[in-house]
């Protein structure tokens, strides 16, 4: 552990290449699973689950209100409907299907935000999803879960098909690395995996955002601070009991993520922290509320600091102000 | 059901609208109104739903898009044995099922729904349900003249139309008022039959207070094969009380004392034939 990789040089598949594989191979046995897409099959990699099982596709076009309306009869008639589209315009434009046809009717339908945060790159802020988690977290009756890896988009997948319960998956579109070959590290929906332990401070990170963590931990390791980095891939429920051991168990907390600092990751562990009297350091990593920078997904994230570098360097001074 | 019986019974449903809605100081009056003549012939003469089979996936299903009618709905769900009539005494109070908008806690109500624009992609999904399942059960959902604006709506009829869904029913309840005025006025959607024929839609016209027509129109579903149904019932705010009909001031009028007694005896001598 501890090896520096660059992000685009990795041996692992974008999440969402795992996501349509293991649809597809789920749905070869199980007629009921139903991909409903948007004009969005190609960004979706569901080119070949629509050629393979064209009666298990259901094609709306580019209107995404209606997607999610669609989705919800489907799911009440019995149909395990994944909606997939792009993170941006689902939970944007069809924020009140979201709400109230999923949600609150409690139709099980299973969003699938793809190419979210900031994969769209240079093609601008109308295709960034920086805004999702914090709706979403607003709603009441809906998971999230963002998977970092190839094997949580396996599992979680496989738990979306067992689910009952509106839910909202997140994906990106950056080859992504393993975290641990442990086995034993289960992916359980709800609870954060840790994939690395270090008692001087916890990298509470989600989805991509989790491999620069690791990566930084890497890099402070190097210079004697070590580092628990957790992999949060359910933002709601969040696993509050995690995190206060967190608290409990290490000098400080840095939340990692490619969404707007607003409404996130980062402030759903801030009002836990607070709300039980955590007085130690803490920073938010994330998007700023600013005119996003422009430049492609890696550009940007590496200008807000979500790199192994950036990370470190925030660690590092952080550590440095609570010494003196 | 006679003809007679079907008749008591849109009395029956429009006094009862008015005793929960005078009871709770609040609801839609002039649409429920309009509306219940619909809902009778739906939930009496040709919808296979009851408490009974409400579980069974082969149901009939309705889905009312203007959902803030909900006093119709509430009334003939009661009338047909979903929950005791009695609940309805707690209609808007502190923390009853029986709110301002159809919720699936109360028995008998397939979705929630208060939002307009949002009952024709779901009734969309669930007839393509049934298509996808072999399945011969249909989806009816009401909408009201005032939410065709709603983009949703337009999203959902290419959706209906492209995958022939001739298993599903729309109704406009078209009584031509909303809160602001005249939909023509507002926002005008006319002529409505054309834009529907235009987007893959059979469409019929019907008095939506004719129940024998209502029920002839509901029977001849499919209207044509491979089209989805569209219902245009052309209807009255109000219909039935002579000071609420086509006055917009009883979209969410609540009536006094004395406009309540003087409504019902309106209403029974309606009875007179």
């Amino acid at each position: 552990m501890g090896a520096v990789v660059e992000n685009n040089t990795i041996n692992g598949k974008p999440n969402q290449d795992v996501f349509s594989a293991t649809l597809l191979e789920l749905a070869r046995a199980d007629k009921n699973i139903v991909a409903v897409t948007s004009d969005s099959r190609g960004s979706g990699k569901l080119v070949a689950f629509g050629q393979q099982l064209p009666a298990q596709i259901v094609e709306i076009g580019i209107a995404e209100q209606n997607l999610v309306g669609v989705a919800a009869g489907l799911a009440s008639a019995g149909k395990k409907a994944f909606a997939v589209s792009p993170a941006c315009f689902l939970t944007a434009r069809a924020l009140e299907q979201i709400k109230n046809d999923v949600a609150y009717s409690d139709n099980p339908v299973r969003l699938v935000g793809i190419s979210a945060g900031v994969s769209y790159g240079a093609l601008g802020t109308t295709h960034h999803s920086l805004h999702d988690f914090a709706v979403l977290r607003a709603i009441n009756n809906i998971t999230i879960i963002t998977p970092a890896d190839n094997f949580e988009t396996t599992e979680a997948v496989k738990f979306a098909v067992k689910t009952d319960k509106p839910l909202y998956l997140r994906f990106g579109k950056k080859a992504m690395p393993l975290l641990t070959d442990d086995a034993d590290n289960k992916f359980e929906p709800g609870k954060g995996r840790i994939i690395r332990k270090g008692a001087d401070i916890a990298l509470i990170a989600t989805g991509e955002t989790v491999y620069p963590a690791l990566l930084a931990a890497g890099l402070l390791a190097e210079i004697g601070i070590e580092a628990t980095v957790v992999s949060m891939h359910t933002i709601k429920p969040l696993d509050s009991e995690l995190i206060l051991q967190l608290a409990e168990e290490t000098g400080a907390i840095v939340t990692v993520e490619e969404h707007s600092v607003n409404g996130g990751l980062g402030e759903a562990c801030a009002s836990l922290l607070l709300q039980n009297g955590y007085g130690k350091p803490f920073k938010i990593m994330g998007i700023p509320d600013e005119y996003t920078v422009t430049g492609s997904q890696v550009e940007i994230l590496n200008h807000y600091g979500l790199s192994a570098e950036g990370i470190t360097s925030v660690v590092t001074g952080m550590l440095k102000t609570t010494q003196l | 059901m006679t003809e007679t019986e079907l008749k008591q019974k849109s009395v029956t449903y429009r006094k009862k609208i008015l005793k929960y809605i005078v009871g709770a100081k609040a609801g839609h009056t002039g649409g429920s109104l309009s509306c219940i003549d619909i809902l009778n012939v739906l939930y009496n003469e040709v919808m296979n739903v009851g408490p009974k089979n409400f579980t069974s996936p082969d149901r009939d299903r309705y889905i009312q898009s203007k959902g803030h009618c909900v006093e119709a709905l509430f009334v003939v769900l009661a009338d047909k044995g979903f929950f005791p009539e009695s609940d309805l005494e707690t209609l808007c109070k502190y923390k009853s099922h029986y709110i301002g908008h159809p919720t699936r806690k109360v028995h008998g109500v397939e979705q929630n729904t208060g939002a307009l624009g949002h009952g024709l992609p779901i009734s969309a999904g669930t007839a393509l349900a049934a298509k996808m399942d072999g399945k011969s059960y249909r989806v009816f959902t009401l909408m009201g003249d005032g939410e065709l604006p709603e983009g949703s709506n337009w999203e959902a009829a290419l959706t209906a139309s492209h995958y022939k869904l001739d298993n599903l029913c729309a109704i406009v309840d078209k009584n031509t008022l909303q809160i602001t005025g005249s939909t023509a006025e507002v926002c005008n959607t006319d002529p409505l039959d054309e834009k529907f024929e235009s987007f893959g839609w059979a469409v019929k016209h019907v008095d939506g207070h004719d129940l024998k027509a209502l029920k002839e129109t509901f029977d001849s579903m499919p209207f044509e094969p491979g089209k989805p149904n569209l219902v245009i019932a052309h209807t009255t705010k109000g219909k039935g009380i002579s000071f609420m009909e086509n006055s917009v001031k009883w979209h969410h009028g609540v009536p006094d004392k004395e406009q309540y007694e003087i409504a019902l005896t309106e209403l029974d001598n309606l009875l007179v034939f």
